[in-house]
């Protein structure tokens, strides 16, 4: 009986005719694709990208050159300079990621005290050349002040958890 | 003007008119089914496919042609390359050779000739010739065994479509394509020999190394089967060569269970749609059926794509075949 139940579906085609209806319903369903450079997926709060040195809202920057993300990082992508300056304050002469190096783990933003460095919502700043992506303080302290109200809005929304 | 269409020139520029009259519909729809298949596989897999070169993507074949016509043309030092150079040309003649005979309107063929399917399925097994000679030219193991898998694929699967063909033949009693689809005025022939329309579109598919019985392409295992070697112009050939099969099995299928350019009842909204129309719409019917099956199953073993050929399709269609002959002589509705 076995037999010819098989025998009978395999000629029959049931399964096969099934398979098919399975695809023809899919074909129906909305589309999953979200069409990406006009339309973009949610990101969390947490999301590494893109780094950026803060200020203060007096305009002064926050690192105070105590080197801490620099041990830290696991990629060896931060070197940090630093020299008194003349009002006293401790500040960093060249503070430089090597975007090629950093594997984006986030260990600098945990390790600063005075969350200076941060890593952004940015992921959309691929270049042409390697040099490109060589981050010194000037770059760095740009995207911070370019990226400064989703900045803060991301630790204000992280600050629970910390 | 009927002087000079009756002076030798005249023929010779009428037959390359007609030629073009419907290869160059034939090429666009060949675009438009690698553009529909995209759509038709995207869709089902719950994914847009190509929507940016143009309204719907509609530019995108053509942004793809232009792609390969730009292409270096690349010839393995191996290589025979001769032979290398004309598989893809072999393939590609073929493949709008066998159009001349396909009745797109009553009387609209190119060459209405009394030996028709015979001449396509002359031409259909020819082609087997240039998948063997591009993977042997290759001299690369991968093409290679991609040919061999092809060639005893398509062999295989060419004797249930005899059968099959037959099948109807000795419904309708003519070779001439035209005079078939002309006997299916009354009944459509998918209608009393259902069985041996499936096997024939099972048959197609694997005729035209189409999923689920693409082997010799076997994207995962043979990188490309047996064109793994070719780029540019010759790879665009073959790929030509490839979607004007599929259309002409398509075409085939059609002319001999779909009744080819007739409208589906006699009646008068339907009269009033011209024949080539009707047809295009069955193409594209049986064509959906195609991109539809590659959407939904998994490749077959090799084995088993042996087994269903030889022994399923062989035996089974055998015994229609024989059935409906009992059955035609029987009832006397045998015809002269």
């Amino acid at each position: 009986m076995t037999t010819l139940d098989r025998f009978a579906r395999s000629f029959l085609l049931t399964e096969i005719v099934g398979g098919m209806m399975l695809t023809l319903r899919q074909m129906f369903r909305p589309k999953a694709t979200i069409n990406y450079p006009h339309e973009k997926s949610p990101l969390s709060p947490r999301f590494k990208g893109e780094h950026g040195l803060r200020r203060y809202p007096n305009g002064e920057e926050r690192c105070i050159a105590c080197k801490l993300c620099e041990a830290v990082c696991p990629a060896l992508a931060i070197t940090i300079e630093a020299e008194p300056r003349d009002d006293g304050s401790r500040r960093t002469t060249r503070y430089d990621i090597d975007m090629t190096k950093c594997i984006y783990c986030g260990l600098c933003e945990e390790a600063c005290p005075v969350d200076a460095i941060v890593e952004g919502p940015n992921l959309e700043f691929a270049v042409e050349n390697r040099e490109e992506l060589m981050y010194d303080k000037e770059r760095l302290l740009a995207n911070g002040d370019r990226w400064e109200p989703v900045l803060a809005e991301r630790l204000r929304l992280d600050a629970p958890y910390r | 003007m009927t002087e000079f269409l009756n002076s030798p020139l005249g023929i010779l520029a009428l037959t390359v008119a007609q030629a073009l009259a419907l290869l160059v519909p034939v090429l666009i729809a060949v675009a438009y089914l690698t553009w529909a298949e995209r759509k038709v596989l995207a869709a089902m897999q719950l994914r847009k496919g190509p929507n940016v070169v143009g309204p719907f993507g509609l530019l995108q074949p053509f942004a793809d042609a232009i792609k390969m016509l730009m292409k270096e043309t690349i010839i393995p030092s191996g290589a025979s390359r001769l032979l290398f150079m004309a598989a893809p040309m072999l393939t590609f003649t073929l493949a709008m050779l066998a159009w001349a005979v396909i009745p797109v309107n009553d009387g609209w063929a190119i060459a209405d000739i009394n030996v028709g399917v015979l001449y396509l399925f002359a031409i259909s097994s020819l082609g087997v010739y240039g998948i063997i000679i591009a993977g042997w030219a290759s001299n690369s193991k991968y093409a290679f065994l991609g040919a061999l898998r092809s060639a005893a694929q398509m062999v295989s699967y060419e004797v249930s479509i005899g059968f099959v063909i037959v099948t109807v033949l000795l419904c309708v009693g003519s070779l001439n394509l035209t005079e078939i689809v002309r006997a299916q005025e009354n009944l459509w022939f998918f209608i009393p020999l259902f069985p041996m329309f499936v096997i024939f579109f099972i048959s197609a598919l694997a005729e035209t190394n189409r999923a689920p019985f693409d082997l010799p392409e076997g994207e995962s295992e043979l990188v490309a089967g047996f064109f793994v070697e070719y780029s540019s112009m010759s790879f665009a050939l073959f790929f030509l060569g490839e979607y004007a099969n599929m259309i002409l099995m398509s075409a085939l299928c059609v002319i001999l269970f779909m009744g080819g350019w007739l409208p589906p009842i006699s009646i008068e909204p339907f009269t009033w749609i011209p024949g080539p129309v009707w047809f295009a719409l069955k193409v594209a019917l049986v064509l959906f059926f195609f991109l539809w099956s590659r959407a939904t199953f998994p490749r077959y073993r090799y084995d088993q794509l042996m087994r269903l050929g030889w022994k399923v399709f062989l035996p089974f269609s055998l015994l229609w075949l024989v059935l409906t002959a009992g059955f035609l002589k029987l009832t006397g509705l045998l015809p002269a």
